[in-house]
């Protein structure tokens, strides 16, 4: 055997072994959240766990564990990230790469991708010490520690996913259907809105999708910027405890081997399918727009 | 020799950044006329075509010298309105570019941003210019689907049947049957034929045969200079230059 054949093999094990290590992982990571969240229903009826709203296992002889206001809560922060993030970053995007002089484009997107890179617990600390205050002034609130404020921030966060990918799917519509609609004397506005956004669908929504998975996932600066309130939520004014929220708050402190233990897990395990949904759709349509693209 | 001019130009230069592409092009397009555009690759046809419909100046760094008189008048001149221009004078592209809409949509589509709101007019329209394209009777029963699935041929025709229903006056093919197969580009040449009744076309084609055949005048360019322009038949039978007459038999291409 010579060299190169041994160097070919060692590549070739290497990268097996470690593809397979990296599947093996996540998989096992994803049996332990099922083994573990699954026992809560040993004590835990399915309908009190998903219908219930009160969430509070350490309540003295009649503990609830209905997770109910958490999810709904985790929903609404996200949404409403989505209802400000979604028209900003598609902007940005379609501003970026139809309308922006190049050399703009070649600055402003390198910088946007940056703001991706900003550590959560940095948001969160904005959150608390600049947006809450700010809030709270000008909705005359005792506290801006709120939805509201935890949908500004995760906006922020998921915006760098959504004007990025968004900007690609925009850029790769064929020029053709462009010129096409120049020549029949349709303007610039119009060919943007009717015939590159629509063509550059399914890359946008794919990019909205990867924005909401960002957003829905993020623990760190909802957990700073939301009070964690243990409510259902009535407003983006109220305070809100979000599925990752309350996981982070009480595993440090939950007794191994309780039901309350047990339910954090089966938070993180409705988490996990919720995030996996978004993500497939996220994947689906990336899918169609590469196949669109050839 | 051409008593009524639909289009001219005047000492048209065009150059995109530094580097000059037209050379001052003077030619006359008669109106309800053929008139064709042939040259080796690279001189210039497709330039000087988007010229008449002002689709160059989407090219960041394109300046052009001289006019362009569409009626006798500059579509360059300062307050001309290019959306009024571009739908006076319809452009056909080399290759098919159906929107990724129905078939239906292609054609609504120039309409409605026209600001035509009558669903029964646009309609009409629709079926009316599919079947001056020849295309009705083959898309009829599915003008709901994407207008992606139709072959190149049917593409290429519902291209001609989505410039046709703005009603221009002028339309500009730039190789409109290069990417076709014989039996479309046959289909293509006839529709050609018939549209010169109503319409003024001018084509650029790589193809000596089909110049002859559709057009009544053909001006030959070469290194962005109109080297020759003439009746059709004189020019491929009797050629004046030594350029052109090298060009249409072949000896450069
Ligand atoms: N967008 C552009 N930017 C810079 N130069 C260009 C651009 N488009 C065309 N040119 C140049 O202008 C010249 C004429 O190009 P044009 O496309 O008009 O040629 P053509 O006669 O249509 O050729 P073909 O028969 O291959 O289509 C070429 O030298 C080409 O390189
Ligand atoms: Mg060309």
């Amino acid at each position: 055997m010579n060299i190169r054949n041994i160097t070919d093999k060692f590549f070739h094990y290497f990268f097996l072994v470690s593809g397979v290590s990296a599947i093996g992982i996540l998989f096992a990571i994803f049996v332990m959240l099922a083994m573990n969240g699954l026992q809560t229903f040993t004590d835990v009826s399915i309908s009190q766990f998903f219908l219930s709203t009160r969430w509070n296992p350490s309540a003295f002889g009649e503990p609830s564990y209905g997770i109910l206001s958490l999810v709904v809560s985790s929903i609404m922060v996200t949404l409403g990230a989505m209802v400000i993030a979604v028209p900003l970053g598609i902007g940005t995007a379609a501003y970026l790469s139809e309308i922006a002089p190049p050399f703009l484009r070649e600055t402003l997107k390198p910088v946007v991708e940056i703001l991706a890179g900003i550590p959560s617990v940095v948001v969160g600390f904005f959150g608390i010490v600049f947006l809450g205050p700010l809030i709270a002034d000008v909705f005359n609130l005792t506290s801006g520690l709120n939805a509201l404020n935890g949908s500004i921030l995760l906006a922020i966060m998921a915006l760098p996913t959504i004007v990025s990918v968004s900007e690609d799917a925009i850029r790769s519509v064929p020029k053709d259907f462009k010129e096409a609609s120049y020549a029949l004397g349709v303007n610039r506005w119009l060919t943007l809105v009717k015939i590159t956004l629509p063509a550059a669908s399914s890359g946008i929504v794919a990019a909205v999708m990867l924005g909401i998975g960002r957003a829905i996932g993020e623990t760190m600066t909802v957990l700073m910027a939301t009070g964690n309130a243990l409510q259902m939520p009535g407003s983006f004014f109220d305070s809100v405890r979000t599925m990752t929220a309350n996981i982070a708050i009480e595993l440090g402190e939950v007794p191994f081997g309780t039901t309350h233990y047990f339910g954090l897990f089966a938070v993180g395990l409705v988490l996990f399918f919720m995030s996996l949904a978004v993500n497939l759709t996220a994947e689906h349509f990336t899918k169609k727009y590469r196949r669109y693209r050839t | 020799m051409i008593t009524s001019p639909k289009v001219e130009t005047k000492n048209l230069n065009l150059y995109y950044t530094e580097n000059q592409v037209l050379h001052d092009v003077n030619i006359t397009i008669a109106e309800k006329k053929v008139t064709a555009l042939i040259g080796p690759s690279g001189c210039g046809k497709s330039t000087l075509l988007r010229c008449f419909n002002r689709l160059n100046e989407l090219i960041v760094g394109t300046r052009i010298e001289g006019e362009i008189l569409l009626d006798g008048k500059n579509i360059y001149q300062n307050g001309m309105d290019v959306v009024d221009i571009r739908r006076r004078v319809g452009l056909i592209f080399q290759k098919p570019n159906p929107f990724p809409k129905s078939i239906y949509d292609n054609i609504a589509f120039g309409l409605k941003i026209g600001g035509m709101k009558n669903k029964s007019r646009i309609s009409e329209i629709a079926e009316k210019s599919l079947i001056d394209t020849g295309l009705w009777e083959e898309v009829k029963d599915r003008l709901h689907t994407s207008a992606l699935d139709l072959s190149g041929g049917q593409q290429q025709r519902l291209c001609i049947a989505r410039a046709l229903a703005i009603e221009p006056e002028v339309i500009l093919m730039d190789e409109p049957t290069s990417a076709l197969d014989p039996a479309a580009t046959f289909k293509i040449e006839e529709l050609v034929t018939q549209l010169k009744n109503s319409y003024t076309i001018i084509i650029v084609t790589h193809n000596m045969q089909q110049a002859g055949r559709v057009s009544d005048f053909t001006g030959f360019l070469y290194l962005g200079k109109l080297i020759e322009f003439g009746n059709t038949n004189i020019l491929f039978t009797r050629p004046k230059e030594k350029l052109t007459e090298n060009y249409i038999s072949g000896r450069f291409g």
